[in-house]
């Protein structure tokens, strides 16, 4: 894998290959046509790409899956964003009225950064990841997963790797498609727990008695605190321990910790420590009695950018895109294999073109047999089973059969209302 | 729509006010004077403009923001939890029944006033919300269930045994109930959607869409039935708009009641060109408020600050008077000090900044953001400076931060002590008064460009400070407005404006 390295000057010719005989065009269709149920959906939706040296043109849309696939291949898109579904076609935008045309429906959508990190990780900064805080997306997806199902409700939720150093979410249920800008606001406020800029140190304060969605979220965060925070990170390692943890405000415990630290330099000890020291004030004082839970949460709780889900017309880049700063393909992740998701081993465009380039050798002369024109699409469908994008191209089909599946329930259940007349 | 004909044809058929709160479900019907029109109105927007006030400076629904606000209701002759059905007449004052009436027909009249775009809806619909929370939460239960019946509310309770299972859960959800008592009350069982402010603060117990509701929280849904109907009310009544409008008595009256609500916006570019770019510097350490001096420091130091601070500090730079050519020259020479070379400024950023001035996109000239604005709607998160520093700081680092700018230790106490109280206008507004040395700043501070005016009137402008001085003190540039407005009226209408006028005036003038 890692002998296949990918060089973004490389990117303009590679782009064609992979949008000619790799891009999942007819499962990208069937996700945003919905099953057609509503009029319109998938021509009403905009795509917005980013062209060579920066270009970006938005409000793009398309007919059918066969012109979205024309344009395609003609523009060669670096990037690919989805926005939302407008009440109009969206390259005719400037035709109608001003103020009529509005973004009416989209996927719910999350986007996690790991830069939103960058105060409580010391082994990377900005866009740099590395396996050890990866963990900290896992962490990050299991906590919002759970609330979005159990305690929202929803049932169709895609997980796709940004291809550089996050992870992004669309909940693709219709009544998630629905939710005005106010709905999207709530939830995501009810899903934020790190609150604060560069101004403020301690980002987490709790209060009781604890909501079952905090307790729930700490559960997650606990099954791997220890490993990932006080091993991997060595958090209480750092000179600055405690004031970077807010422990300011529990003095005593501070002091204690200080001194304790003194002799015992074992990671796993130290923050045994530190629990048993704030549980011991929790009998005395009512100051500070979640401190070791605060600390906990700001480490590791997700953080997300709100904007991109409170708005409905806000763009997300696509899944299946490629990322053009390291090549690596927007695949969606199966969360049955998330601990052993590896944003390292997610292929590049060079590498999957290189795989079809080795096969097509091979398989050229049976292809000539065939008839040009039908064995298009399937060809299509045999490229990139050949290639190890497969594996994530299959994550996107099962998750498409079950909205399928919803949708068809809805539709069983519509037409027995019917029948009752 | 009834609107336009409502003063003319219909008899006065006395409608039923069988509970001192409704839904104002039913335009009102009858007819009513040119003066009562007014009165009415300006009494309503009077009482809409405490709620907005005593938002600001309390809690809601602390004990005194409770009392404060029950005691304006009366004193402006609204009804409020009195005895149901209280036709009596009383020794002085208007009856319980007229108390309905201007109650019901002062709603609906700013209704036509404010619905006029989306800002003044939402200015609207969010005012009285807090009216309706507030005296919805004050009903002696017994009245509780009666608005609800009268007004057909019905939402689904949960078994017995459904509570018995989700005891803990609820418990440990809902604020203020114990065990105890969750087992006595009811728990409604809604979409999470219609319960928005429950699920956003997390005060509720949410599971597969659903939100867990106690009665005692049941105004969050009621609440939301009501501003849902509101909302569609208000875009139903935007479209008879044109009718009323043409009605010349009406049409400045209405429009005059709209512009008096948030005071100025600060987006009318009278300040254009006054500042040149060296000016800034100086000028943020002298005149700016804290929220802005933070976002100017932390651009020079960084030379670069996310979307969000370039929204806050990029629009309060307009507003001060940055053309768009120096704004884009300001913006350049700080960015390519940092990681930004000039090409990638003028690719990926330039565009935000022309943006902002109305030249991009839908070509709205943005206005810059008020208080409220900075404090509730554009909270930073990692990597952002903007915000309000009262709001938004650790006390600790806020502290050090005004030690540093010189602050006088008796000034930090009070300033924290206003923020530990959630006052953080005023405790900007403290600042303003520490770091310029008066006693009373003497308007009332709701946006970081009337404290960059503020401040260099009383800089750069002696003379005409003390001459005011003499003359009422002066408010903050709101009660300018009003006569300002007027002369860009007709001549037609003037005499009703003239005095609506007045009366606007005064309305500002008190806090």
């Amino acid at each position: 894998m890692t002998t296949c390295n990918y060089d973004p000057a490389s990117l303009p010719d590679l782009l064609p290959l992979y949008y000619r005989r790799l891009f999942p065009f007819s499962q990208y269709y069937r996700w945003l046509n919905y099953g057609g149920v509503t009029k319109n959906y998938f021509q009403n939706r905009e795509f917005s790409f980013t062209l060579r040296d920066d270009i970006y043109v938005r409000y793009q849309s398309f007919s059918n899956q066969s012109e979205l696939e024309k344009e395609m291949h003609k523009l060669n898109p670096y990037k690919i964003d989805i926005g939302a579904v407008y009440s109009h076609r969206p390259n005719q935008h400037s035709t109608v009225k001003s103020g009529t045309f509005q973004a009416l429906e989209k996927e719910l959508v999350f986007d996690i950064d790991m830069t939103d990190y960058d105060d409580v990780r010391s082994c990377c900064s900005a866009a740099d990841i590395c396996s050890k805080c990866w963990t900290l997306m896992t962490i990050a997806i299991r906590i919002l997963d759970r609330a979005l199902r159990v305690d929202f409700g929803f049932r169709h939720c895609l997980w796709v790797y940004s291809g550089r150093r996050g992870v992004h979410c669309w909940v693709c249920d219709d009544s998630a498609r629905r939710l005005p800008v106010a709905a999207r606001s709530a939830v995501c406020e009810y899903l934020s727990l790190v609150k604060g800029g560069e101004e403020t140190v301690k980002k987490v304060q709790l209060s009781d008695p604890l909501h079952p969605f905090i307790k729930e979220s700490l559960a997650v965060v606990e099954h791997y605190f220890t490993q990932y925070a006080v091993l991997g990170q060595d958090i209480l390692g750092s000179r600055e321990w405690g004031s970077s943890m807010g422990l300011n405000s529990v003095a005593q415990v501070r002091k204690d910790l200080l001194s304790y630290f003194q002799t015992e330099k074992n990671p796993v000890k130290r923050w045994e420590r530190l629990k048993t020291l704030v549980n011991q004030r929790r009998s005395t004082s009512k100051k500070g009695v979640h401190a070791e839970k605060e600390i906990m949460l700001q480490y590791c709780y997700p953080r997300l950018d709100v904007n991109v889900s409170k708005g409905v017309n806000h763009l997300l880049k696509s899944p299946f895109s490629v990322h053009p700063k390291t090549g690596r393909i927007s695949v969606p992740i199966d969360l049955r294999e998330l601990d052993k998701f590896d944003p390292f081993e997610v292929p590049t465009v060079s590498l999957i073109c290189e795989e079809l380039d080795h096969s097509k050798r091979e398989e050229d002369d049976e292809e000539a047999k065939e008839n040009e024109k039908a064995a298009g699409e399937r060809r299509r469908i045999r490229d990139y089973k050949r290639t190890s994008l497969a594996k994530y191209i299959k994550v996107f089909d099962n998750f498409l059969d079950g909205l399928e599946r919803s949708r068809r329930g809805e539709l069983l259940q519509k037409s027995d209302l019917q029948k009752d007349f | 729509m009834q609107f336009s004909r409502k003063r003319k044809v219909f008899s006065s058929a006395q409608v039923e006010y069988g509970h001192c709160l409704q839904l104002y479900g039913q335009p009102p019907l009858e007819n009513i004077t040119l003066a009562e029109f007014e009165t009415f109105a300006v009494e309503r927007l009077k009482l809409l403009k405490t709620v907005e006030n005593l938002g600001v400076s309390f809690v809601k629904g602390s004990e005194d923001y409770q009392k404060k606000l029950s005691s304006e209701i009366t004193n402006l002759n609204f009804p409020y939890k009195t005895e149901a059905n209280d036709d009596r007449k009383q020794l002085t004052g208007p009856t319980e029944y007229e108390k309905r009436r201007k109650d019901h027909i002062s709603h609906f009249i700013l209704r036509l006033a404010y619905c006029q775009t989306e800002d003044l809806r939402r200015w609207f619909i969010q005012q009285e919300m807090d009216l309706f929370r507030h005296r919805f939460s004050d009903l002696p239960p017994k009245y509780k269930t009666e608005f609800l019946h009268r007004n057909d509310l019905q939402y689904d309770t949960i078994s017995p045994d459904e509570k018995e299972g989700l005891m803990e859960k609820l418990v440990s959800s809902t604020y203020t109930v114990s065990g105890a008592t969750v087992k006595e009350q009811d728990f409604y069982k809604v979409p999470f959607q219609d319960a928005l402010d429950l699920v956003r603060l997390r005060k509720v117990f949410l599971r597969q869409g659903y939100a867990y509701i106690p009665h005692q929280d049941i105004v969050t849904i009621v609440l939301n039935d009501f501003r849902t109907r509101l909302s569609k009310a208000l875009a139903l009544t935007a479209r008879s708009l044109p009718v009323v409008q043409s009605d010349e008595r009406l049409q400045p009256l209405l429009s005059h009641l709209s512009h008096a609500y948030v005071g100025q916006d600060y987006s009318i570019q009278k300040n254009i060109g006054k500042v040149s770019l060296e000016q800034i510097d100086p000028l943020s350490a002298k005149s700016f408020p804290l929220c802005m001096r933070q976002l100017h420091r932390a651009l020079r130091e960084q030379h670069h600050l996310r979307h969000g601070g370039r929204m806050q500090y990029g629009l309060f730079l307009k507003g001060i008077g940055l053309t768009l050519d120096q704004a884009l020259q300001f913006w350049r020479a700080e960015f390519v000090k940092g990681k930004v070379d000039a090409d990638k400024f003028d690719k990926a950023y330039a565009y935000s900044i022309r943006h902002m001035f109305g030249k991009e996109g839908k070509r709205t000239d943005y206005t810059p953001y008020s208080c409220m604005k900075v404090i509730l709607s554009n909270p930073p998160s990692q990597g952002d400076y903007q915000g309000c520093p009262f709001r938004h700081s650790d006390p600790e680092l806020l502290k050090q931060k005004l030690q540093s700018y010189k602050v006088s230790q008796a000034g930090i106490l009070q300033i924290l002590e206003l923020v530990k109280g959630m006052h953080y206008q005023l405790a900007c507004q403290k600042y303003f008064e520490l770091t310029h040395n008066i006693e009373d700043a003497g308007f009332s501070l709701n946006h970081p460009n009337q404290y960059f005016a503020e401040s260099q009137r009383l800089l750069t402008g002696g003379k005409e400070v003390k001459r005011e001085a003499d003359a009422p003190p002066p408010r903050g540039g709101q009660s300018v407005r009003a006569p300002d407005a007027l002369q860009d009226k007709p001549a037609n209408p003037k005499q009703a404006s003239a005095e609506i006028t007045e009366d606007l005036d005064s309305l500002f003038q008190d806090d």
